[in-house]
């Protein structure tokens, strides 16, 4: 398929690969920030290619592992409420919140449907105007212009039946906070690439310069991860600490300037709380005050939430790159994407369910055995 | 979306399906003579009976049952009616039976516009000719309004087995290949293109087909075929989870080797769906004896020119199934966790 076929080429791969061994003279710690980065990672074997040297750690930018649990906990209040049509990206009906999941509610007669854009949950509710429409906005810089828009012309079109449960994070003061920890085991950063299609790349550079710490801004596709590999070791091992664009046909420095200036009419930035990383200053998007007849939070009035992770779960540590998943003691265990203990074994973008996806559960490992087909 | 009129509705005063129609009166019967025998084809009137009497040919015997609620009702390439008998057939397929007769039940939901199930029910009778099977006995339920979702049918089906082979996960052995009858991914997505909000641009139909003939034209060359599974929910990546665990075998496949269509894997990049994930509905896995593999493709190929040879069995006793990635590199290729798509046979 064009555009895609041209970036999962194995003979530019290996090859990429390979200069990324000829430049690498000693250990390096890379985090890849994105979860779609980690599961195209662990999909198509990328680090499989590396040299030894180099370690991918996962980032925390999966919007499913990281949204906290009193929110999916407020989200199942609102969904079992009668009255309601609750709609959500397909991947947080799984998550499992202190007691129940929403794929529940819906079984237990609550109306929760699958969404592929805010929009949608907006025409929802024009539809159906004696019901209360919820959406549940969850999701870095990337998602979050179509939330503001459905905010946007909720608000134009009176749509006064709509609201939405807003959780949005932001990217870099995540990679901050983890840069500020003590335990930070990261030495070089590839930055989301379609957060950076938003939000542009200028923000990061007083982030590499303070910690002296190379981020390159790098795509999704297995060229375009080795791509960044490469450029963010040849900035290690030169002793660069600079911000780079491997993503160029998607990202420019400035962003898309639109989607910025939607997001500041409608949001405003506010201290969240992260799955497993906890509270991070100026790290969320709230609905400004002009907009909140369509924040779900005040319309329903959901009480305080006191909640607490499965202490089985270590998913906090995952998702600081402090440990891998597969070293979980619950992992594939008591743990597995069936019967989830917490959200990184849930979400596609989640670095558990992408080990216990592709990863050998086997001994011995899934190398090539020779020649499938003769000839 | 809705049938083309291929020939006028015979009843005419009822425009949708009353409670009444499945109360075992009168209009019930109105409903048999006038709908269900003329495009089913009319029973011998001593076997019309509670029962179905039939002789049977000798050899082993397949039987399988199969229920369908697949939404919308007619989506592109085909619709209920019509996938409720290749369905079934299929199923008899897979265990290189030959198709000979099915039973048809709905559940209709009160309120169903006559048109619809008159559509519905002259697919089914001409899928049925095409498969060359027969549909001898049946029955007729009417839910109330808001208790079903339009209709919903269930098949069973029964057939002759005429070889001496055992077609199951048990018999595939080391060394055989793995093939593919054609290109995958296309029933679910055509779903997906029609679901309500995900309408797309473009058209990809419904691989909805039967597979008997071309299974039996496998069996008539003499390919030692070992194992046969349709790959419908679950796609193939299920298929060959299931055959990995019941033959206690490896399997590996090369990514690159399976074929997709263009437009059906840029739907599934955009839906984020793994296409070999995603349903089909006229299309089948096949372990055969590595010697006849090429007669099998070219078999295969007369019918769908993008059947593929995927890949091998190796050895191992640990049942797994491993893919070559796009990039040469291997992992592990599991069943989809939950249902991805819900509603689509």
């Amino acid at each position: 398929m064009k555009y895609l076929d041209e970036y999962r080429d194995g003979a530019k791969a290996r090859a990429y690969a390979r200069q990324i061994g000829r430049a690498t003279t000693r250990p390096w710690a890379i985090m890849e920030v994105c979860g779609g980065q980690t599961h195209a990672i662990v999909k198509f074997g990328i680090d499989e290619l590396l040299p030894q040297f180099i370690t991918l750690i996962h980032g925390p930018g999966c919007p499913v592992c990281v949204t906290p649990l009193e929110y999916i906990d407020k989200a199942i209040e609102i969904a079992a409420r009668p009255g309601t049509i609750f709609c959500s990206f397909g991947d947080m009906l799984r998550v499992p919140g202190s007691a129940t999941d929403l794929l529940a509610v819906k079984a237990g007669g609550g109306d929760v449907r699958m969404v592929y854009s805010p929009l949608d949950a907006v025409k929802l509710a024009t539809q159906n105007p004696s019901w209360e429409v919820v959406f549940f906005a969850v999701g870095f810089e990337t998602t979050a212009p179509a939330t503001a828009m459905a905010a946007y012309q909720a608000a134009e079109r009176g749509v006064k039946n709509f609201s939405m449960l807003v959780t949005h994070v932001l990217a870099p003061p995540a990679m901050e906070a983890l840069l500020a920890s003590p335990e930070c085991r990261v030495q070089g950063f590839l930055a989301a690439g379609h957060v950076c299609a938003v939000m542009g790349c200028a923000e990061y550079e007083p982030m590499a310069a303070k910690y002296r710490v190379p981020i390159v801004v790098t795509g999704f596709e297995p060229l375009d991860i080795l791509q960044g590999v490469l450029m963010c070791v040849r900035q290690l091992e030169e002793g660069r600490a600079e911000v780079e664009n491997q993503y160029a046909r998607a990202v420019r420095r400035g962003g898309n300037q639109h989607a910025q200036e939607l997001i500041r009419r409608v949001f405003e930035v506010v201290p969240r709380k992260w799955r497993g990383l906890g509270e991070i200053p100026a790290s969320g998007l709230r609905l400004r005050s002009h907009y909140e007849a369509w924040d779900a939070e005040k319309k329903f009035g959901l009480a305080g939430h006191d909640t607490a992770e499965n202490p089985e779960c270590r998913s906090g540590l995952v998702l600081q790159g402090r440990i891998k998943p597969a070293e979980c003691p619950a992992f594939g265990t008591r743990c597995s994407p069936e019967h989830p203990l917490g959200a990184p074994m849930v979400s596609s973008e989640g670095a558990c369910a992408a080990y216990y996806r592709y990863r050998s559960r086997a001994p011995g490992g899934v190398a090539d055995g020779g020649n499938m087909r003769k000839g | 979306m809705s049938f083309a009129a291929a020939c006028p509705i015979p009843i005419r005063q009822y425009p949708r399906v009353l409670l009444a129609h499945g109360g075992g009166g009168k209009l019930m019967h109105e409903l048999l003579e006038k709908i269900f025998f003329p495009a089913f084809g009319e029973a011998p009137a001593e076997v019309r009976h509670d029962a179905a009497v039939l002789a049977f040919p000798a050899g082993r015997l397949a039987f399988t049952t199969d229920s369908y609620v697949v939404r919308p009702i007619v989506f592109p390439g085909g619709d209920i009616g019509s996938m409720a008998v290749h369905g079934t057939v299929n199923d008899l397929a897979m265990s290189g039976a030959r198709p000979l007769w099915l039973s048809a039940a709905f559940i209709l939901e009160e309120g169903l516009p006559m048109e619809t199930l008159w559509g519905v029910v002259c697919s089914m009778g001409g899928a049925a000719e095409r498969c060359g099977v027969r549909i001898v006995t049946g029955d007729t339920k009417v839910v109330d309004k808001g208790k079903g979702d339009g209709l919903f049918i269930n098949t069973a089906g029964i057939g002759v087995i005429e070889h001496s082979l055992c077609i199951a996960p048990g018999s595939v052995r080391t060394g055989d290949a793995v093939l593919v009858s054609g290109d995958l991914g296309r029933h679910g997505m055509a779903i997906m293109s029609v679901r309500e909000g995900l309408e797309f641009q473009g058209r990809i139909e419904s691989d909805s087909a039967p597979v008997s003939s071309l299974v039996q034209k496998l069996l008539a060359a003499g390919v030692e075929i070992h194992c046969l599974r349709d790959l419908t929910r679950g796609g193939l990546a299920s298929a060959l989870n299931e055959i990995a665990e019941g033959a206690k075998r490896r399997i590996r496949i090369d990514e690159k080797a399976v074929p997709v269509r263009e437009d059906v894997h840029a739907a599934c990049e955009l839906l984020g769906l793994d296409p070999l994930q995603v349903a089909c509905e006229g299309r089948f896995v096949a372990f055969v004896a590595a010697k006849d593999a090429d007669l099998a493709l070219s078999l295969m190929r007369r019918e769908e020119s993008s059947a593929e040879w995927i890949g091998a069995v190796e050895e191992g006793d640990l049942p797994l199934v491993v893919l070559k990635s796009a990039i040469g590199a291997s992992r592990i290729l599991d069943m989809a966790s939950g249902e991805q798509l819900p509603r689509i046979c």
